[in-house]
């Protein structure tokens, strides 16, 4: 059997694993945004949280994911299910890009025209909601482009705690030691890092103020 | 020097000083009054301190001491907001917003002091009939234009809410000379019709002894003179001296017709 009538065979449970897949991604990504953008504001405007928010981001970056799956498994409620401790993970992986996009995007907005606005009389939400944040965003969209490739790769590995996803096939795979299998997953995985590279960098592209 | 005697001035310094951390005095003991319906330039080099004295108004910069008053009241009695949607603030062009267009460039404070819409939209209109831009312009974004059409967006939007104090930084500084004559010569006439108090910085001789009814030279953050256009020409101090000297022959004549214009 060939690695096409394989994955004809087996359409419904490799869309399904790829569903799943991208439940994962995306439902960590989304949380991740929910708490990474808002505390990437907060320290551009508390700078002395700028080097401990960004340090502990980092440090949680290093860890390798294997070892954060399983510290988390003794967490309550969250240890509960397989799919909730995927998803804090993948969640804590994505925060780093995301809060350190989303300063530097506030950061990097020309000085001159802060100062234009605050001299108008702009409040500082104001100058947020309608300066800052708009001119940030396609620096704060490739950060959200950087966490979903990683997510989707790292996401496979949320298969060893039996949280599904793409992941099963690979690990099946090389337990059989059968490629076809590893194949089933890893080929529709990358095709999910790759459309999502392509299009969150369409969307950056078109959201950035030239 | 000419101090004219009508009641409150619009903008008072009072021994201001300025100070970057606590070893850099970038001003010292500035004392100067901005009368009602004037513009007064302030003139000097590049790092003199001139802008760091507008930005005080506005309070982008709070001196570290002294007292600034405007319309009489101390800055620290002003409701920060209140006070810069009152003065108007137009800067070299960079200070457009990019991803605003034209119409929202111009209509932003109005926005943000909860006009109506269309209220907005008509006075975004009228200011553009104003500056001399088409309308057809409105909804094009700041890099679409050239940059006398830039510079036109930045003092339209100056005088959107009809701010009775303008702060001009440079505003025709990034332009070729023959667009700069044009739109100073349309600030006069406009000046003429809207009679607000202008605070005007500039480096440039020519454009303070053209725009100003006085003007104060600023040398190494303390004001070394303020005169009318006029006498600032036949001072016999030697910085202004040495200012006007180094803007050519042309200057040194002191039979030239240069006209004061009167505060009012």
């Amino acid at each position: 059997m060939n690695f096409w009538q394989f994955m004809s065979h087996n359409r419904t449970e490799v869309l399904e694993a790829t569903a799943q897949h991208l439940y994962l991604v995306a439902a960590s990504i989304a949380l991740a945004a929910l708490i990474g953008i808002p505390l990437g504001i907060l320290i551009t405007r508390r700078a002395v949280l700028s080097k401990p928010v960004l340090g502990a981001a980092n440090i949680i970056q290093t860890i390798p994911s294997l070892a954060l799956f399983g510290f988390l498994l003794p967490a309550p409620w969250i240890g509960e299910r397989a799919d909730r401790l995927a998803i804090l993970a993948l969640t804590l992986y994505s925060l780093l890009p995301l809060i350190r996009n989303t300063y530097a995007g506030i950061k990097g907005v020309d000085r001159a025209v802060i100062e234009a606005g605050r001299g108008m009389g702009m409040t500082d939400r104001q100058l947020l909601w309608q300066v800052e944040l708009p001119l940030a965003l396609g620096v704060i969209i490739a950060g959200v482009r950087v966490a979903a490739v990683i997510s989707v790769g790292l996401a496979t590995i949320a298969a060893a705690i039996g949280a599904g996803g793409l992941g099963e096939y690979i690990f099946r795979g090389l337990a059989m030691v059968n490629n076809q299998v590893i194949l089933a997953g890893a080929i529709p995985a990358a095709i999910l890092a790759i459309a999502a590279d392509v299009g969150l960098g369409w969307l950056e592209k078109r959201l950035s103020p030239s | 020097m000419s101090q004219s005697s009508q009641g409150q001035p619009a903008i008072e310094f009072r021994e201001v000083c300025y100070e970057l951390g606590s070893s850099r005095e970038l001003l010292h003991n500035l004392s100067f009054r901005v009368d009602p319906g004037e513009t007064l330039v302030l003139l000097g080099r590049s790092g003199s301190g001139k802008t760091t004295t507008l930005k005080l108004i506005n309070v982008l910069l709070e001196p570290t001491a002294g007292e600034i008053l405007v319309n009489g009241k101390p800055l620290r009695e002003w409701d920060l907001i209140r006070l810069r949607r009152g003065i108007g603030y137009a800067i070299q062009e960079v200070g457009l917003f990019p991803h605003f267009t034209v119409a929202r460039n111009i209509g932003l404070v109005p926005q943000i002091e909860n006009w109506a819409p269309d209220r907005v939209k008509k006075r975004v209109e009228e200011l553009l009939r104003l500056v001399g831009l088409d309308e057809k312009l409105a909804s094009r974004y700041p890099r679409e234009l050239s940059g006398g059409q830039r510079q036109r967006v930045g003092v339209a939007r100056a005088l959107a809410a009809d701010p009775p104090i303008l702060l001009m930084d440079e505003p025709f500084g990034a332009l070729d000379p023959i667009t700069r004559v044009e739109l100073q010569r349309e600030f006069l006439a406009l000046q003429d019709r809207l009679k607000k108090t202008v605070v005007f910085v500039t480096h440039d001789l020519r454009e303070a002894l053209l725009l100003g009814t006085r003007i104060a030279l600023i040398d190494g953050g303390k004001l070394a003179a303020m005169h009318t256009p006029r006498e600032f020409l036949r001072s016999p101090d030697p910085l202004v001296k040495a200012y006007v000297d180094a803007f050519g022959a042309e200057f040194r004549d002191h039979d030239r017709p240069i006209q004061d214009r009167g505060a009012s």
